[in-house]
């Protein structure tokens, strides 16, 4: 028991430290929100350590594994929340909701999100699941006076307890066809081949309920409208540090218990990928609206990470995790960049407000140029990085079509993104938008900034991290 | 094994009688007093089985709280339930139809069900036999050992619905009187009680 409790520490710690700021909030009152938030970060950098010093291992009878892989993944979890926290305090405060729950959620969040990408077991993966999407749907609601964030909190709700029915329901069929819910009980059981039809028809509810959780068409209908109608730091985090869970999950649900009933989901994946990236490039072409045209992107680039499990070897589960944390730094920064779009009368989302930026704040424009530009895919910048290991692996598994139509939605997903890039540098100016105040918001928009364009001139670290996760995950 | 027989029909009827009256009644607290009927029955029927832990948390659970929740619900809403009601018959038939599909479906599985061969082998727990050990005892020594973990993060996500409940709907109020414990333990004789002369025949 004591060996268990050791391996789950950074979920433990994380736990003890949500209780302890949530009871310290309550005494200190409302005026506390920084100080929590403050120590909130804290507690997520002192978590990032932790994992660090986890040693791989099985515990709490198979529930619970640790890896590199999930060190990879929670790492970049951690660090997508600590960002979205620091980011958030300048708009909580403008907009009348600095409360000090808010860090506490995300940080409870955050352990759901560990948990997913530990889980040994479908019992562990559902809790995981659960416990981040709560958080997440009242955090979507958390400005409780406005109808449209209310509406996206009910929606999101909705349709994510729908989404969780189906993965239980698959997840039953799985229990009852193969006899067990553990992850190394169902790669035992499912790896002579002679599938019986019930683990396939689990395993489609699984994904469907999966790809829901990482807004992968065609189950992304919620997500624009979540995304528009949750206050913005709420978007920024939901963009990223829960996606990053969903496609780990997804890729330790696919590649360990039912890695040997490959030939039987790829086509799944396939297509959901194909939908997904052709969704994303051209819906996103008509928005008017910066988050919802983010929430478009993220749909589009949660399609181009899914072609790497779809390859279904090492080189693609490296492929994605390098995306992943290509598209942590992109997403965080882009949405630090929205965070400054704020004028005297209120925070302003239409992307025409951005016109003419370059000659009003060129700092600003900078910045969201190298995010656009990413986002598109152009080299030297790190998005190229992240397409290209995740093409690479597509055409070395033979899957060639795929990394076609990824090629072709990229170039389709470029023209609205240099729109943007195009209405900054060479339209009239819009009325200029305040200074920003906050530094939380100016510390991180430029820390993803750098990370973005300077990439490629060290990418070793993330790469080689990479590549020990997924070794560890398809030895 | 008579008494056992006639024990499971009484219960079973009165279960689906209990059920139909609460679609049936006009008035929505007795559907909700029905429905309570319905959970006591049902939890006859599991007694029957054997299976006692989830009969004593059907009472519990579902009679002493989640009825009990619908109950407030209906009467604190302010619902029109006989407007909602309405048309209420003209999906009868669908519903009929609906129903019986999923009843022949029920037959249908229920008969072709066969559980994998190699499914008694993984079982993550073996279940013991129901003669040597009674089920809660059964789900006691395994519920916080070899599911503890399961447990523990239930716990969190029960904690995750109080704050959100707390964060969405809790809003401070100016000027509602609350007791202070602490003030009215600290109160002294002195200025509780003021002790007056009066004068017979005067009043205070």
């Amino acid at each position: 028991m004591i060996a268990d409790i050791a391996l789950a520490l950074p979920e433990i710690f994380l736990a003890v430290a949500a209780m302890v700021l949530l009871v310290f909030g309550v005494y200190a009152g409302e005026k506390s929100t920084r100080f929590v938030a403050t120590a909130a970060i804290v507690a997520l950098a002192a978590a990032i350590v932790l994992v660090l010093g986890r040693q791989a291992a099985t515990g709490f009878g198979g529930m619970f594994v640790v890896d590199a892989f999930g060190s990879f993944a929670k790492i970049l979890i951690l660090v997508g929340t600590g960002l979205a926290i620091a980011m958030s305090l300048g708009y909580l405060r403008d907009q009348g909701i600095e409360r000090f729950e808010f860090p506490v959620l995300l940080m409870l969040s955050t352990i759901g999100m560990m948990i997913m990408v530990s889980a040994g077991d479908l019992i562990a993966l559902y809790l995981g699941l659960e416990l981040q999407s709560l958080a997440i749907y009242v955090c979507a609601a958390f400005k409780r006076d406005s109808t449209r964030s209310t509406e996206a909190g009910l929606k999101y709700f909705v349709l994510g307890a729908l989404s969780s029915g189906m993965l239980l329901y698959g997840a039953s069929l799985v229990y009852g066809f193969a006899g067990t819910t553990s992850f190394a009980g169902l790669a035992q059981v499912l790896q002579g081949g002679g599938t019986p039809i019930g683990v396939l028809v689990g395993l489609v509810f699984i994904a469907a309920g999966i790809a829901f959780k990482c807004s992968a068409a065609p189950f992304h209908m919620w997500t624009p409208d979540v995304y528009e109608g949750a206050p913005t730091p709420v978007t920024s985090f939901m963009a990223a540090a829960p996606k990053v869970a969903a496609i780990a999950l997804f890729m330790r649900v696919f590649l360990v218990p039912f890695g040997g009933m490959v030939e039987e989901w790829r086509q799944i994946i396939v297509v959901i990928a194909v939908l997904s990236m052709v969704l994303g490039a051209f819906a996103a072409i008509g928005q008017s609206n910066i988050k919802r045209l983010m929430a478009y992107s993220s749909i589009g680039h949660v399609g181009y990470a899914l072609i790497g499990l779809a390859a279904a070897n090492q080189e693609g589960v490296r492929g994605v995790l390098i995306y992943l944390a290509i598209y942590l730094a992109m997403n965080v920064g882009t949405f630090g960049v929205i965070l400054c779009m704020r004028r005297a009368t209120g925070y302003s989302e239409e992307i025409s407000d951005l016109a003419g930026l370059a000659r009003t704040r060129p700092g600003l424009a900078a910045a969201m140029a190298v995010f656009m530009f990413s986002l598109a895919g152009v080299p030297p910048l790190a998005g190229f990085f992240g397409k290209f290991y995740v093409f690479m692996a597509a055409v070395n598994a033979g899957l060639y079509v795929l990394a076609v139509i990824g090629v072709v939605t990229s170039v389709v997903g470029a023209y609205y993104y240099l729109r943007i890039v195009k209405l900054m540098y060479f339209d009239a100016p819009a009325e200029p938008f305040a200074a920003n105040t906050d530094r939380g918001v100016g510390v991180v928009t430029v820390a993803a900034g750098l990370f973005t364009l300077f990439f490629f001139v060290y990418p070793a670290p993330i790469v080689a991290g990479a590549q020990i996760a997924a070794r560890a995950l398809l030895p | 094994m008579i008494v056992q027989a006639l024990a499971f029909y009484l219960f079973a009827a009165v279960t689906v009688a209990a059920g139909f009256m609460v679609i049936a009644a006009r008035n929505p607290v007795h559907s909700v007093l029905f429905l309570i009927l319905a959970f006591f029955n049902a939890a006859g029927l599991f007694v029957l089985l054997g299976a006692e832990f989830l009969a004593m948390i059907l009472v519990i659970v579902y009679v002493g709280a989640v009825a009990v929740l619908f109950l407030f619900v209906v009467m604190m809403l302010d619902i029109n339930f006989a407007e909602l009601r309405e048309g209420f018959l003209n999906y009868l038939p669908i519903g009929l139809v609906i129903g019986g599909i999923l009843l022949v479906e029920l037959f249908l599985v229920l008969g072709a069900w066969a559980i994998a061969p190699e499914a008694a082998k993984f079982a993550s727990t073996p279940t013991p036999p129901v003669e040597q050990i009674a089920n809660t005892h059964a789900i006691g020594q395994v519920l916080y050992t070899k599911y503890m973990f399961a447990f523990q993060v239930s716990g969190l996500i029960l904690l995750v619905a109080m704050i959100g409940a707390i964060v969405l709907t809790l809003r401070v109020r100016e000027g509602v009187r609350k007791q202070r414990i602490s003030v009215q333990v600290s109160r002294t004789r002195e200025e509780a009680v003021a002790l007056r002369k009066v004068e017979p025949r005067q009043g205070v």
